[in-house]
């Protein structure tokens, strides 16, 4: 009931517009910009330090009945890595400075727009600015011999859900720091998951108890679900791991737009 | 129809968990009026500015913003109404003309129309020339003009103004004022708070005072000076001599007498024949200030307290 009153008084219209501001903060300034490229060469160091050099010590690895080379494992876990930090980045540090310290979404809420449309606006600019880091890292993938064209081409869309679903909970994170210290605890969350989530070794070589706490934990099944695609084996077991991320989006939007209302409508 | 009060309420409440920061407050504001909310720090003027800008909903009450329901129609309502908030929330990513082009779209402006707006605006507030720069480089004066000029880019119905020049230097609130005035006399209907007695002197045709999140008084500014204050008041200083003390041999000099820490009040229709009354009784003040009565002295006869601690 509540969810659909949200949802259906949605104007397009002024979510647009929480978009256009971002928009203008990015054509303002310089600093902007460096923020946004080194979210690009993050993963592409590890890419090639450890996909293409560890890589070269490992050989091939054998996933799923297939072999690989290691590059070929990594670079796909990579690419929902972009995704995933390209989203966060905006959603979080960017999002509590605007909700906290520069009061940015008071601001706008004095005017038509909803607490929902903010979430909207703002998870749609994490996705544009998520989108431009995984572009070009599809783009390294296929002119690197990672991925074919097709296939990367196919992981694309992917990474675009992986973005919407860590963006959204990115933004409900946000609505609950009290300050940027407990960004060094999400900080440490965000490295454990990039260093465990059958990233850099297949979850199956964990050992069982390991394997179940990963598969709860969601950029597992962001990379499962872009490494299915990218190198061209996919089935089934994907739209599970689909459904997963889904379910982060419509939870994260949900209960991000609630507490932006109880936070700063009072 | 023109009749009908923009902003009507009655038994106004806002509680946050066991605090009442709104205690059943009544009001009517009609187009064209410059209304305002006098009173202290925590006294309930920012609560009611919150919900009459339906961004807070009351708690109890009925409001009518513009004829409508702000739990309802607050999306609309909000649409009409231009908020200048206390604390400046102006966009330090943004320039200054993108302030206003920005803010503009959230409105639904379309951008040709918001561009036009936005120089038509930075011209009014006296900010064209700093239209390229950055927020953050502008005096307080600057960017509470900003904030102002943003509040109009929907050209609103009501413009409401949560203390206007607090932290303002003296040359910067009177620029502000004049700007003010300007606006009013356009026959913008203007609600504000302050806590400036001179503020809601100069700006306001009607205003209530608050005080513990009720209404104590309210009137014309004249109308609350002649009803809770005297003409003139005679601000009498006793050097070493507590004020406490020489109290009682003012018994009957004018027609009422406070004492403050520092300097007593002698509340008179005759300021000068007071004064004398003073002399005759052989006491020798070290200071003495016969002054029009202001609405300081109507909120510190009502409250007991004075307005600015």
């Amino acid at each position: 009931m509540m969810t659909t009153m949200i949802v259906t008084r949605v104007s397009p219209a002024r979510v647009g517009a929480v978009i256009g501001r971002n928009l203008g903060a990015l054509r303002s300034g310089p600093s902007y910009w460096v923020v946004l490229v080194s979210g690009f060469f993050e993963p592409l160091f590890y890419l090639l330090s450890i996909g293409v050099g560890v890589g070269a010590l490992v050989g091939e690895l054998r996933v799923g009945g297939r072999s690989l080379p290691y590059a070929t494992f990594v670079a796909p876990a990579m690419l929902a890595v972009a995704a995933m930090s390209g989203a966060l980045a905006e959603t979080t540090y960017n999002f509590f400075g605007k909700m906290k310290y520069q009061k940015t979404f008071d601001a706008i809420l004095a005017t038509p727009v909803r607490p929902f449309e903010i979430a909207l606006g703002e998870l749609s600019w994490a996705m544009i600015r998520g989108s431009l880091y995984t572009g070009m890292f599809v783009i390294v993938m296929v002119v690197l011999g990672l991925a074919s064209p097709l296939w990367a081409l196919a992981a694309f869309p992917a990474t675009m859900l992986v973005g919407l679903a860590f963006g959204s909970i990115g933004m409900a994170i946000s609505t609950l720091m009290r300050g940027w210290q407990d960004f060094d605890l999400m900080a440490t969350g965000q490295f454990a998951l990039f260093l465990f989530s059958g990233t850099f070794a297949p979850v199956g070589d964990y050992p069982a108890a390991m394997q179940v706490i990963i598969q709860v934990t969601p950029l597992y099944h962001a990379v499962e679900l872009v490494r299915g695609l990218a190198i061209g084996d996919p089935s089934w077991g994907l739209l599970a791991h689909a459904a997963y991320l889904l379910a982060m989006v419509l939870g994260g939007l949900l209960f991000a737009a609630r507490r932006l209302e109880r936070v700063l409508c009072v | 129809m023109s009749e009908q009060p923009l902003i009507y309420a009655r038994g106004l409440v806002k509680r946050f968990g066991e605090f009442t920061a709104v205690d059943g407050i009544d009001l009517e504001v009609a187009p064209g009026e410059a209304f305002g909310f006098l009173g202290p720090n925590g006294a309930g003027k920012s609560s009611t500015m919150r919900m009459i800008s339906c961004v807070s909903l009351p708690t109890a009450g009925e409001l009518r913003i513009l004829g409508m329901d702000p739990s309802r129609d607050g999306t609309t309502i909000r649409g009409r109404l231009g908020v200048c908030p206390q604390l400046d929330n102006l966009d330090p990513d943004l320039s200054v003309r993108e302030n206003l082009t920005t803010y503009a779209r959230y409105f639904g402006i379309p951008r040709a129309v918001a561009r036009r707006r936005a120089e038509e605006l930075l011209d009014f507030v006296q900010l064209a020339d700093r239209a390229g720069s950055k927020v953050e480089p502008l005096s307080g004066g600057m960017k509470r003009r900003l904030t102002i000029a943003r509040a109009m880019v929907n050209d609103p119905d009501i413009v409401l103004l949560d203390e206007p020049t607090t932290g303002l230097d003296p040359q910067a609130r009177h620029l502000l004022w004049e700007r003010l005035f300007q606006l009013k006399r356009r026959g913008t209907t203007l609600v504000l708070t302050t806590h400036y007695m001179d503020e809601a002197e100069q700006l306001c045709d009607r205003l209530v005072v608050m005080d513990g999140g009720r209404i104590v008084a309210q009137g014309s500014p004249r109308s609350l000076i002649e009803t809770y204050s005297t003409p003139e008041v005679v601000e009498l200083r006793f050097g070493d001599e507590r004020p406490a003390d020489v109290l009682g041999k003012l018994d009957g000099v004018g027609e009422r007498v406070d004492p403050l820490p520092d300097r007593l009040l002698v509340y008179a229709a005759d300021g000068d024949a007071a004064t004398a009354e003073v002399h005759r009784r052989g006491l020798t003040p070290s200071s003495v200030l016969v002054r029009r009565s202001t609405l300081e002295d109507v909120f510190l006869h009502l409250t007991g307290r004075t307005l600015v601690d």
